[in-house]
């Protein structure tokens, strides 16, 4: 299993580091300068609709090219007073959808009160499930719960072969994930008529863009029903953003000019006026708000005027606030964009 | 070090239309036209493409469709044999003349 970047003493271990290596162009304009071209500058939030939730860094796997730098030995969590400030904000609104990521968002010992609480509420949930999680002995039932809450499931599967995913994810990361989605079909998921979503997400094992993600997503339905006999809903493609390990991949492997110069050149205007975080707020561990996963992971709180504390809470400010991006949303608006959603252009 | 090929030329192929803007944008737009998803797929035309930039040895284009590929969903293993059927084209294309050269020999020999 490989370290956590905050565990081997990295320097990109601070959000400072990372964002001095972003801001500082290797041959590409400023994102600020393309979003001004394409007519989006500033960038405003155009409402909410998804109440994303980071419930923790703490996961069971430690893959290459994580954002979050989740891992094992990662302490952050979501306390339950948070999560109850989370479930109060939440019933102010109206907000349609709540998003629980992390991490792994199931080890969070208030994940399913949480999840309870909120479709207790009447809002669809989701829960961004790494797949090997739903097979360790603690979670003994946690898939059951899941489709006794119509939760729906947004799982990671890079690629339909062992080889590729177990190179981004770790070693027998593949075969569990097929096992844990046999364990998902039998309870419904994915299959057809049953009400019970489960969607793939599809990240690129290296530094190139994903494919077209209707074409992938034929690709994947064939070879896993071909394989191993698995169903699933829709296919996701996320590009993979130049932050935490995958910003120090890309240093590593000499690629990091290279991809930044490949995501500003297929900036896309119209994944840039679809990008996720104008109508998502994002919540941190610690309650902290953020405009999106990425930005929290960086330490980009929301702009100043907005409330930067899932306890000030504050819809109508929060929905027309201004949007805080830097060179890293370069990754979002490359070809056909990219949002926790897939594609958006 | 000096070498004829270098990666960063790849991003100056445009400049081939400074001297003839005509043809080049009717290059350009047949080029297009062909790597469009049409009866064969655009992960496949990239597999072939990729075949034939090592039957032609063209390092920019082994370079841009190594990339083009994994970015249209192929995986190593695929890619390896697309160029294995280079490979094979180009071996089987020395070796069928060998029947020239058995024809010639048969035709000197006594």
């Amino acid at each position: 299993m490989g370290l956590t970047v905050i565990r081997w003493t990295n320097p990109l271990t601070a959000a400072s580091d990372q964002l001095r290596i972003l801001d500082s162009s290797v041959g590409h304009p400023r994102f600020e300068e393309k979003l001004a071209a394409a007519g989006l500058l500033p960038l405003h939030a155009t409402g909410i609709s998804v109440f994303q939730i980071n419930v923790g860094k703490l996961c069971n796997q430690t893959c290459h090219h994580c954002h979050v730098d989740a891992g094992p030995s990662r302490r952050e969590i979501m306390t339950r007073e948070t999560a109850e400030a989370c479930i109060r904000a939440l019933a102010q609104t109206d907000i349609p959808t709540v998003d629980i990521t992390g991490g792994a968002p199931e080890l969070n010992p208030h994940f399913r009160w949480l999840t309870e609480q909120a479709r207790a509420l009447g809002r669809h949930v989701m829960d961004r499930c790494n797949l090997t999680v739903l097979l360790l002995p603690g979670q003994t039932g946690v898939a059951e719960f899941l489709a006794l809450h119509r939760v729906e499931i947004i799982a990671s599967l890079p690629y339909f072969r062992g080889a590729q995913t177990d190179a981004q994810r770790g070693d027998g990361v593949f075969d569990k994930s097929i096992e844990a989605l046999h364990r998902l079909n039998a309870l419904g998921y994915g299959k057809e008529g049953s009400g019970l979503l489960l969607n793939l997400v599809y990240n690129p094992v290296g530094a190139f863009l994903p494919p077209k993600q209707a074409a992938i997503e034929a690709q994947f339905k064939r070879e896993l029903s071909r394989r191993h006999g698995i169903d699933f809903n829709r296919l996701y493609t996320i590009t993979n953003m130049p932050i935490s390990r995958f910003l120090d991949f890309l240093l590593e492997s000499g690629n990091y000019a290279g991809y930044m110069q490949r995501l500003a050149n297929a900036f896309n205007p119209a994944a840039a006026e679809n990008v996720m975080c104008r109508n998502t707020i994002s919540i941190g561990w610690d309650g902290r708000l953020y405009d999106c996963d990425f930005n929290q992971m960086l330490e980009i709180s929301t702009d100043q005027g907005a409330p930067a504390h899932v306890r000030d809470f504050d819809f109508a400010a929060l929905a027309r606030r201004r949007i805080v991006t830097g060179n890293h949303c370069y990754g979002c608006t490359a070809g056909a964009g990219s949002s926790c959603g897939g594609a958006i252009a | 070090m000096e070498t004829y090929y270098h990666p960063h030329d790849l991003a100056k192929f445009a400049d081939m239309g400074k001297a003839n803007k005509e043809l080049w944008e009717k290059f350009s737009a047949y080029y297009a036209a062909v790597f469009a998803e049409g009866t064969l797929t655009e992960r496949e035309k990239a597999l072939i493409a990729l075949g034939v930039a090592h039957a032609v040895q063209c390092p920019y284009c082994i370079d841009a469709y190594t990339q083009a590929c994994l970015e249209k969903g192929s995986n190593v293993e695929e890619m390896t044999e697309a160029v294995h059927v280079a490979c094979a084209i180009r071996g089987g294309a020395s070796l069928v003349h060998g029947v020239q050269m058995r024809n010639i020999a048969e035709k000197l020999s006594m």
